[in-house]
């Protein structure tokens, strides 16, 4: 896997994240099992899998939400170099994930503070890593709604007011504020329709170029990796059963499970 | 119930059958120690066994339980309830201790050695042989940005106090300026962010390095807090929009302070109003040294 990946990384880069063998059990019951890989840089990584293959577990255990039963994540910090995930302190850890991280949840609600504005939404990040000069905050947060598309005489609406889409975007906005270099998406377009959906992966495809992030997705919806994702893992059954660049695996997939995946998309 | 600064002795006042200060030697001495944890610690917030007293939440039973545990038999004591002596709450809670410890009361700032208060900062400057004790009703500044209180455990732990400034933030979006009028967040000695009670933030200011120990009950949320003598006490902002307390643009009715923090009374149903100090001593101490006349009296 890591020779595919070398493709995409340029001569002396570390990989941003390095996953090794991570598992995790709820009791005896298997979440995920043995998972290795490296994440790049730059690279978007798509993880596809049916309910219940242990997507979102592997995404907790990734993300600093949920320790790994065994196995490590160690993740290459801009200028301290590499950090054990779960060996770092609570608080350092929770540094990374409110600042070089980002998480955006399949329902807006979990991400979003719902009972305050927008602005306040977006400039919470910056709040909590030492910004108090209220007229910055207030210029950043302006700024990041007009990237997600949102107009800015919605700057002081509460999350409420607005429509699936929008909150969604809103989140993706509050998350990229800090400049992260890694954010986990899980679902991000779970619960929203074909048109506003396209929209999202647009804006989010847009994102990413630009600002040279990483991403890790979870979704079920092949058209979303095929759109956002330079490489897949197909999980089943709380393992990786198949891996590869996107196109490779969604044209010739070589497990069963992924041909039965492939398959199993209805033509429109 | 007899004059207030009509001192009698314990054994002619206190309640057949109950301990010195209603509480027993035992929980007094847990309180005791909860209190030395909580000085130790400025700001944070200590647990500790509270236990029923005979009124209900609400009421003070967090504040009650401090001044049982801290008050001697040569304290004077004085309850004030949003400032004044004579309100419901002060008048309960000194009947109280004036039955169950027969100390002496007074109403005078300067002469007592405990204050306890209810949502008012005395105007007169406490001293260093002074202790303020506050009722608190909700000890938690997070509590309406985080319900989960592992989670709030967790951001005092490591000073995650990022989430203070959202509710500013909000006040400011929405109406220009921050509305945050009472109970107004606090940085104690540069760690903890701590709710300082339901005080108009008029009175913050005098928070910041009071010589008189400040002590914080929480009965129904069974919390102690306390600023130290001389601590820095800060009020969270913004640099673009900085801390400023509301003045009234009126003077005491009756004393005609200006400095003082005051109430307004609607006297009649053609829009009458009267404004006083709320804190009732200040007020009348400055009558007494022949300040200002009253209004009422110059009519």
């Amino acid at each position: 896997m890591s020779a595919l990946a070398k493709g995409l990384a340029q001569d002396g880069e570390q990989p941003l994240l390095t996953v090794r063998d991570v598992s995790r059990y709820y009791g005896a019951r298997l979440g995920c099992r043995d998972i290795s890989f490296d994440l790049w840089p730059g690279e978007v990584l798509g993880i596809v899998g049916e309910s219940g293959s242990g997507k979102s577990t592997l995404l907790n255990c990734l993300s600093g939400k949920l320790e790994p039963s065994g196995g490590e994540v160690v993740y290459e910090t801009r200028h301290e170099g590499p950090l054990d995930v779960y060996r770092a302190s609570e608080a350092r850890r929770r540094l990374l994930l409110r600042t070089d991280w980002g998480f955006v949840h399949q329902n807006p609600r979990d991400g979003l503070r719902m009972a305050v504005s927008a602005g306040a939404n977006v400039g919470e990040r910056l709040m909590a890593v030492g910004d108090r000069h209220y007229g910055n905050i207030r210029a950043a947060a302006t700024d990041w709604l007009g990237r997600v598309e949102i107009a800015a005489d919605r700057l002081d609406d509460r999350p409420t007011a607005f429509s699936g889409g929008m909150q969604q975007r809103l989140q993706i906005a509050r998350v990229l504020v800090t400049k992260p270099r890694l954010v986990f998406m899980d679902e991000p377009t779970g619960g929203l329709d074909v048109s506003v959906q396209a929209r999202l992966l647009d804006l989010l495809r847009g994102l990413v170029r630009d600002l040279g992030l990483a991403a890790i997705v979870v979704t079920h919806d092949l058209a979303v990796v095929r759109l956002l994702a330079h490489r897949l893992l197909v999980m089943k059954d709380g393992e990786v059963v198949e891996h590869g660049l996107t196109d490779r695996v969604l044209d010739d997939p070589q497990h069963p499970y992924t041909q039965l995946l492939v398959s199993s998309v209805l033509p429109p | 119930m007899t004059r207030l600064d009509d001192r009698a002795g314990p054994s002619e006042i206190g309640v057949a059958g109950y301990n010195f200060a209603y509480l027993d030697e035992q929980t007094k001495r847990m309180i005791r120690r909860t209190i030395l944890k909580a000085v130790a610690i400025p700001g944070y917030q200590v647990a500790f066994g509270s236990r029923e007293m005979p009124l209900a939440y609400g009421w003070g039973t967090g504040g009650m339980q401090i001044t049982a545990a801290i008050v001697g038999s040569d304290d004077t004591l004085k309850v004030i309830d949003q400032g004044a002596d004579d309100t419901t709450n002060a008048v309960s809670i000194r009947r109280f201790f004036n039955r169950t410890a027969g100390v002496a009361m007074t109403e005078r700032t300067a002469a007592a050695s405990v204050i306890q208060t209810r949502h008012r900062i005395p105007e007169t400057p406490l001293r260093d042989d002074q202790i303020l004790v506050y009722q608190v009703p909700m000890p938690e500044p997070l509590r309406y940005l985080e319900p989960r209180e592992t989670e709030t455990q967790k951001m005092h732990a490591l000073s995650e106090y990022g989430v203070m400034h959202v509710k500013l933030y909000e006040d400011i979006a929405r109406h220009g300026r921050i509305t945050t009028s009472y109970d107004y967040p606090v940085l104690v000695n540069g760690r903890y962010v701590m709710a300082p009670s339901p005080i108009p933030k008029f009175d913050n200011p005098k928070m910041d390095r009071m010589p008189a120990l400040q002590l914080f009950g929480a009965g129904r949320e069974k919390r102690i807090y306390a600023v130290p003598p001389y601590t820095p006490v800060k009020s969270l902002d913004f640099e673009d929009h900085p801390f400023s307390i509301d003045r009234q643009p009126q003077n005491c009715d009756l004393c005609g302070s200006h400095e003082s923090f005051l109430d307004e009374i609607v006297t009649d149903d053609a829009g009458g109003r009267l404004y006083v100090c709320s804190d009732t001593d200040y007020c009348r101490e400055r009558r007494e040294a022949g300040g200002v006349m009253s209004r009422s009296a110059a009519e």
